[in-house]
Parts: C-alpha cells; sequence; structure tokens
C-alpha cells in the first residue's frame, strides 16, 4: 500500500425526487492505494452510489458534496466534463454486475475492444487489433481470434465478464471500479473471473474498487473492506481480520450466512439498532 | 413413504431440427415430511423439474407422482390444492396492481373457500406479517416483506407440498436468514414436504436433508446432506461445487 | 438504491381498508399527473368541454338550430360572439352545442374500441398459436387501409349519419389497440405472477379479465387519449366530406365544410369550429402525454 490513488472525505450524496430530499451516501472517507478495497452492504446501502459518483455518473437527481474527493493530483468534484470524459476509461473502468447489458449486442466483441482501445490510443487498425487478441489472451481466452468475431449474445456469461474485463483493462487504467462483477455468475465461473481479475490488478499495480453484498467472496479476495450500512461506513477492517469485526452489523452479517461447515439448526437474524444510523 | 416421486422424467424443447432436451431420464424421491435439495448451475434443468412438478410444463413423458398418484399432463385443481410454488424474484412474483389482501384472496376465490377475513388474517400472522400489511401494494414492501407474501399466497391452500425455487437469492443476507428461519418453522408446524431448488449449497445445507445434484438435465448423484457437508460426494462435479463454495470461505482457486 | 428508503416513507401513512389503499394511490397519481403543466393545461380543456357539453343549454345564447335570415353573416359582436352564419344562426350556440356531439362521438367510440380491442389482443397474445394467428391477420387486414378510407367505404355502404360514422370510427381505430395489448400480453404471459395464478388452478378466462387486462389497461387508456385526437379528426373529416353528422345538427367538422364557401368574407364561419377542433384535440394529446408518464412504467 504505498500513495493513495483517491482520496475520499466526507463524501455525502443525496438524491432530491419530487422536493424530498433522502440521503443516499452519508460522510463517507476512505483513500485508495495500490490494493484491493471491497465496499460490502446489503441493498439500499449506498455502495453501489459510492462507485458510480467517484467518475460522476450519478443521475441528475442527485447532489454530491465532500471534503475532498482527489484522484492523483485532480479534483473531481470540480471536474468539467470534458476532464471527466478524459478519466473515464481511460484512467478510471468500471465493470458492471451483467455483461448481457454493458455489452453492445450489435457489434462483436472483438471490435468493442478495439474500439476501446483506439478511443484512448493514436494507432493503427492493425495494431489494435493485435493489443485487442494479446488482452484476449490475457483474460484467459483460449482462441481470441474466433472469440474476437463472436457477438456478444453468442457467448457464456462468464466468458462475457472476462471480455468485459478485457475492455476495462485495455486502455491500462490505475483504478477499476467492480460493480457485483460475478453476482451474475455461476459459482464454477465466479472462481475463474476472479481469479483473471485478480492476476491482471496484481501484475499491473493497480487500485480495485470491488462493490459486492458477499462478505464470503470479499473476504478471501480483497485486502480491505469497508462494511456500508444505510449510507455510512459503519467499519473499516482487514479483510484478513473479518473475524474480529468490531461492530454488531459486520457481525450479523457474518452470522446470518448459512454455511456449509458450521450447520445450526437456526440462523441469528440481525437485529437492527437504530443507534447505528446516529453514531 | 414417498410423498414425491419423479420416474425417468424427459423434457424436450423445440422442433426436431433444433430439438434441445432440457431433463434427461430424472430419477428421484423425496420422502413425506422431508425438505429435498436440489442443486445445480444455470442451465442445469433443476427449476424445470419444478415446473414440471407445479404443471406449467404438460409435455414431459416419464412418471410423476404425487402420495402414490401418478400425475396428468393437464393441471387439475386438486392438483394445485396439493402442491404450490414460491418463486425466486419476490419482485415479480406478486401482481404489482393487486393489494396483498387481493393476492391472497385469489386462490380462495378460485376454489370457493369461503372466511377470506378470517383465512386470509391467519395466514399473514403464520408468515410473520401483521394485519397492517393487508391493504399495502408490492412496491409499498421489501424485498423479504414480498418473499413472506408469496409464501402466504402459496400456503392459503393448504397444500402438502411447496416447491421453492431458489425462494431466497435475490434477497440480502440477513434477510434470507429470517425466510430461511421462517420456512424452516412453517415445515416442522404444518408437516409440509419442501423440494427446493438452489446453487447455494451453503443453503441447501441449513435447510434441507437430503440433496439431488443436477448437471446438463441430469441428476449425477442422490445423497445425504451430512455426506455432502462431510465431503463424502462421490461425483466430480459435486466435489468441485463443494470446493467452490468452501474456497468462497479459505482460499480462491478451484476449478 | 434509494428505493427502500423512499418506500419507508411513503407507507408512513398506512392504508387500512381497500378504499384507503385506491384511495391513497390515486392521490399520488393525480398529484404527478398535475406536475407537468402541460398536462395540466390538457386536463383544463377536456374539463372544460366536459361543463360545456353537460351545461349548453345554459351556455347557449341563442337556439343553435333557430335561422334568422336577417341576421346571416354578421361579424363577431356583442350579441353574437363568434358571429352568424349563412342561416344567422348564432355559431357560439352552435359550437357550445358541438361540443355534445363531439363527446357522444368519442364517448361512443370509446367505449366500442377498447373493449373489443382488449378482447382480440389479451386473447390472441395469451393463447398463442392458432388463435394468435386468426386474430392478427385480420387485424393486418383493418390496418391495411388508411383509416380515413376504410370509414368512407362503410359510411358509403350504411349511408350517411352519425351513428353510422361512429360504427366507422370504431372499426378503423380497434386494431392499433388490439396490438398494442397483444404485445403487452406477450410480455406478461410468462411473468411469474402469471405463472403463480395459473399454478392456483386459475382458468384461462379468470387469468385474462382479473391478471392480464389490468396491466394492459393503462396503456390501451393512454392509446386512447391519444387516439381521441384522431377521432375528433376523422369525425370532422366525415362531417365536412358530408357523411357524417347531417344538417341542421351543429358538428364542428360539417360547420367548417359550410362555412368554406363563405370562408373568404365570412373568416368567423370556420375559424371558430376549426380552432375548437384544434384545441380539443391538442388537449386530449397533451392529456394522453401525461397519461403515459404516470402509467407507463417504461417511462419511469
Amino acid at each position: 500500500m504505498s500513495e493513495a490513488k483517491l482520496q475520499v472525505d466526507n463524501l455525502s450524496i443525496q438524491f432530491i425526487n419530487d422536493g424530498r430530499t433522502t440521503d443516499a451516501v452519508r460522510n463517507v472517507s476512505f483513500s485508495l492505494g495500490r490494493e484491493k478495497l471491497a465496499i460490502v452492504g446489503e441493498s439500499g446501502s449506498g455502495k453501489s452510489t459510492v462507485g458510480r459518483s467517484l467518475l460522476r455518473l450519478h443521475p441528475a437527481s442527485a447532489r454530491i458534496s465532500a471534503d475532498t474527493l482527489r484522484f492523483g493530483d485532480l479534483n473531481l468534484l470540480d471536474a468539467d466534463e470534458k476532464t471527466l470524459r478524459s478519466i473515464r476509461g481511460r484512467r478510471i473502468s468500471m465493470i458492471m454486475q451483467d455483461p448481457k447489458y454493458s455489452l453492445n449486442p450489435v457489434m462483436t466483441v472483438g471490435a468493442q475492444i478495439t474500439e476501446a482501445y483506439l478511443a484512448h490510443h493514436r494507432v493503427s487498425q492493425r495494431e489494435a487489433r493485435k493489443q485487442t487478441l494479446e488482452m484476449l489472451e490475457k483474460v484467459h481466452i483460449r482462441d481470441p481470434e474466433r472469440v474476437y468475431s463472436l457477438y456478444p449474445h453468442e457467448v457464456s456469461g462468464g466468458m462475457g465478464q472476462r471480455i468485459m474485463i478485457a475492455m476495462m483493462l485495455i486502455p491500462n487504467p490505475e483504478i477499476i471500479i467492480a460493480d457485483e462483477p460475478t453476482s451474475a455468475l455461476d459459482v464454477s465461473v465466479q472462481q475463474q473471473v476472479l481469479s483473471v481479475l485478480d492476476e491482471l490488478v496484481t501484475q499491473r499495480n493497480l487500485g480495485l474498487i470491488f462493490i459486492s453484498h458477499d462478505l464470503n467472496l470479499v473476504r478471501n479476495f480483497c485486502d480491505r473492506v469497508l462494511v456500508m450500512y444505510a449510507g455510512r461506513v459503519v467499519e473499516s477492517i482487514r479483510a484478513a481480520d473479518l473475524d474480529q469485526a468490531q461492530h454488531p452489523y459486520t457481525r450479523g452479517l457474518l452470522a446470518a450466512l448459512p454455511s456449509l461447515t458450521q450447520r445450526r439448526e437456526r440462523l441469528p437474524v440481525l437485529q437492527r439498532d437504530p443507534s447505528w444510523l446516529t453514531d | 413413504m414417498a410423498m414425491i416421486e419423479i420416474q425417468s422424467l424427459n423434457l424436450s424443447f423445440g422442433l426436431d431440427g433444433s430439438r434441445v432436451q432440457v431433463l434427461k431420464d430424472v430419477n428421484f424421491q423425496v420422502r413425506e415430511g422431508e425438505s429435498f435439495g436440489l442443486v445445480g448451475e444455470s442451465g442445469s434443468g433443476k427449476t424445470t423439474v419444478l415446473r414440471c412438478l407445479a404443471g406449467q410444463y404438460s409435455h414431459w413423458e416419464g412418471e410423476l407422482r404425487i402420495n402414490g398418484e401418478r400425475l396428468g399432463r393437464t393441471l387439475d385443481r386438486d392438483r394445485c390444492r396439493r402442491v404450490q410454488m414460491v418463486f425466486q424474484d419476490p419482485y415479480g412474483s406478486l401482481h404489482p396492481r393487486h393489494t396483498v389482501e387481493t393476492a391472497l384472496g385469489e386462490p380462495l376465490h378460485i376454489h370457493g373457500i369461503g372466511q377470506h377475513r378470517e383465512r386470509i388474517g391467519a395466514i399473514l400472522s403464520k408468515v410473520g406479517l401483521n394485519d397492517s400489511f393487508r391493504y399495502r401494494y408490492p412496491h409499498q414492501l421489501s424485498g423479504g416483506q414480498r418473499q413472506r407474501v408469496a409464501i402466504a399466497r402459496a400456503l392459503i391452500l393448504e397444500p402438502r407440498i411447496l416447491l421453492l425455487d431458489e425462494p431466497t437469492s435475490a434477497l440480502d443476507v440477513s434477510v434470507q436468514a429470517e425466510i430461511l428461519n421462517l420456512l424452516a418453522d412453517l415445515r416442522q408446524r404444518e408437516g409440509l414436504t419442501y423440494l427446493m431448488v438452489t446453487h447455494d449449497l451453503g443453503v441447501v445445507a441449513h435447510l434441507c436433508s437430503r440433496v439431488a445434484v443436477m448437471q446438463h438435465g441430469k441428476v449425477l448423484e442422490t445423497l445425504d446432506t451430512n455426506d455432502l457437508v462431510r465431503g463424502e460426494a462421490s461425483d466430480p462435479y459435486t466435489r468441485m461445487l463443494i470446493s467452490c463454495s468452501q474456497h468462497k470461505s479459505r482460499d480462491r482457486d478451484c476449478a | 438504491m434509494t428505493t427502500q428508503i423512499s418506500m419507508a416513507a411513503r407507507t408512513s401513512s398506512e392504508p387500512h381498508t381497500r378504499y384507503q389503499a385506491l384511495w391513497l394511490s390515486l392521490g399520488t397519481g393525480a398529484r404527478r399527473l398535475l406536475h407537468n403543466p402541460l398536462t395540466g393545461a390538457g386536463l383544463l380543456v377536456v374539463l372544460l368541454l366536459l361543463l360545456v357539453a353537460l351545461f349548453a343549454p345554459w351556455l347557449a345564447t341563442h337556439d343553435p338550430l333557430a335561422q334568422d335570415l336577417n341576421r346571416s353573416l354578421h361579424a363577431p359582436n356583442a350579441d353574437n360572439w363568434f358571429g352568424t352564419d349563412e342561416f344567422g344562426r348564432d355559431i357560439f350556440s352552435r359550437l357550445v352545442y358541438g361540443s355534445r356531439i363531439t363527446l357522444y362521438i368519442i364517448a361512443l367510440v370509446t367505449v366500442i374500441v377498447g373493449p373489443i380491442g382488449l378482447a382480440v389482443g389479451t386473447i390472441s397474445g395469451y393463447f398463442g398459436g392458432v388463435v394468435d394467428m386468426l386474430f392478427m391477420r385480420i387485424t393486418d387486414i383493418f390496418i391495411s387501409f388508411p383509416s380515413l378510407v376504410l370509414a368512407l367505404a362503410f359510411v358509403a355502404a350504411l349511408g350517411p349519419g352519425l351513428e353510422h360514422a361512429v360504427i366507422a370510427i370504431a372499426l378503423t381505430t380497434w386494431p392499433p389497440i388490439a396490438r398494442l395489448a397483444r404485445a403487452e400480453t406477450l410480455q406478461l404471459r410468462n411473468a411469474d405472477f402469471i405463472v403463480a395464478v395459473q399454478l392456483q388452478g386459475a382458468s384461462s378466462a379468470r387469468v385474462i379479465l382479473r391478471h392480464i387486462v389490468p396491466m394492459c389497461l393503462s396503456s390501451v387508456i393512454v392509446r386512447l387519449t391519444m387516439n381521441m385526437a384522431g377521432i375528433i379528426l376523422t369525425a370532422a373529416g366525415l362531417g365536412f366530406l358530408g357523411l357524417g353528422a347531417q344538417p341542421p345538427l351543429p358538428e364542428w367538422g360539417a360547420m367548417i365544410s359550410t362555412g368554406r364557401s363563405y370562408m373568404m368574407e365570412c373568416w368567423w364561419l370556420v375559424a371558430a369550429p376549426g380552432l375548437a377542433i384544434m384545441l380539443v384535440s391538442l388537449a386530449f394529446n397533451l392529456l394522453g402525454d401525461g397519461l403515459r408518464d404516470l402509467l407507463d412504467p417504461r417511462s419511469e
């Protein structure tokens, strides 16, 4: 963990709908170095909103405020649309949950990756194609030449997600935000995708923000975990230390998970404490 | 005695040229009062088995028996009162324009059962909801509350068998625990037989006593959950599934 | 992400009866409908049309049919606000009474078209196969003719008259509704909540009537509202061609038709009913747009 690539202090996000204000994110602070940081929470906890707001991809009804929202030496909070466009994809890229919806259905997989590369590099079409094939190989696709000319509906979910990873990594970004990248996949495929992601992130020394609802998945895959509840970070802990989590919410989540090895008559139900919302 | 008996069940979709066989010679039995798990990855045909039993598909071949009686191809009312299903997605399984009361009253109307008010009140309290939920629309309920309503709807006809299609996979972990506890309680109290489809071995280990593992439309093996937990599965695919879900909590390489 | 939070806010006022639940959701609907000023304007004009039709005898300053040849073709003045026509009839009063005819046509066409379109669409979408094939080919036949031509053919066959015009218009407007209902039904047919009632033993009729039709209703209502503008225009067109309402009935299209020969000297003969037609059809369009924003889940 060297210098921070991303520094976030007191990030708050509100949604304004029909004159009603809802706080989606409240005073979230963290910094990201060359590491794998997980943001974990249940639906409605604001974890995805945090991820999107870093790229300023939030809906128009959202109001963002923060003391610091710094990427390298750039202030993301004041950056204009043009600067942001040059950052999105090129320096920070995002992997979404379902490759089915994030890939363009009428373009071949290869053409899409090539386009992503060309958007940020001035090279010939042939060079871009060569880079694409190399990238496909890096995400462990066995026959890149064949996969290059496939359409998204012709590839399986696991391969689609690896293609997404290839597409997001080809411009060589510094930070990747992965929003539930494996929840739409089967367990066996999940592991493949995660190991590909892990390999590339480690190799290239990137910062990864891994947004997930699955504490168990995250505990092996990431270095550090932020646990969010109702828009707040209730606990920030090293993944290896999750067993010693302090906050009752984190502990409740861990206990509520049915497991293969520890069988219990009843699962302990999480008792939500209103004081979690205030302190 | 076997509550559910499935013998050489076959099912295919599509016409001659592009015929796809979804189920290949599926066999298993579920005892009365048992909770039986059907495990597999997407495309393994586990949900299709459920839908054949429920009566959604009618062009299957083979033999299905419930409580010793052979099932016909068409869905009759008698079967509806014995077998009911709970769906995976609590957001899609309730009619968006019907209140909880309308949704629960519908099966009673269909089967000409009276005393709606009392029955609906009773079933709501059984699934842990109070009377204030009666006149709410689905969009006013959380995911867990919706799944409770869906369970209540399945139980209001007092079936003996409940088919559960990944009933908790769309829910948050903390809500999943509540629903799993509820399902366990209901089975014990009402003497229900469960056939549950899931991809989560943890859930199976928690709720079920026996498991059938499916891949590519075939049942690979049927085994006791205790054996599954002890790692005594014989089929390599089952072992792979187990190691993947255990590795999730230890190490990350499998496959 | 925020939906759960906002949902909690919405349920704070808990309904205790079925009617209260309905009332609460209607209330939020109405508030959202009036949120857009254009929709509000459309709704206002439509309400105004209803009131004018309802209170026509009190609003009209003259008898709409009474001729007074001494006062023919007078320009708008204090006594005849919109002037008089070639027989000296008061145009304002004729417009006021004409609103009744317009509403009569709209209401009758809607009452005929809505159920037919819904029935054909949902049945063919739900059953599919041969039924779908048969129903949709019939629909295609009706769609393949330009609507005014088809309407003209029917009126020509049945003879001119208001009722015949209504039937003719209805014949040309149901197919798009049927197609819309069919498309919606195809989407719904495999939804879990439909499968759930099927597995509870509901008959096909029950599934269609109680579960599918209510889901199609909103888009059909939107489509019908948008269609009303077209209905008014087709009715006016038939009236203009002398095939709709017959003289001396003050139908707006027929008024333009007869006024056309004096149009150069007496602009009010054509302008007043023309503006009325324009205003009302615009209002229905705006209202339809607003209803779509409100009812169509895809636009959210």
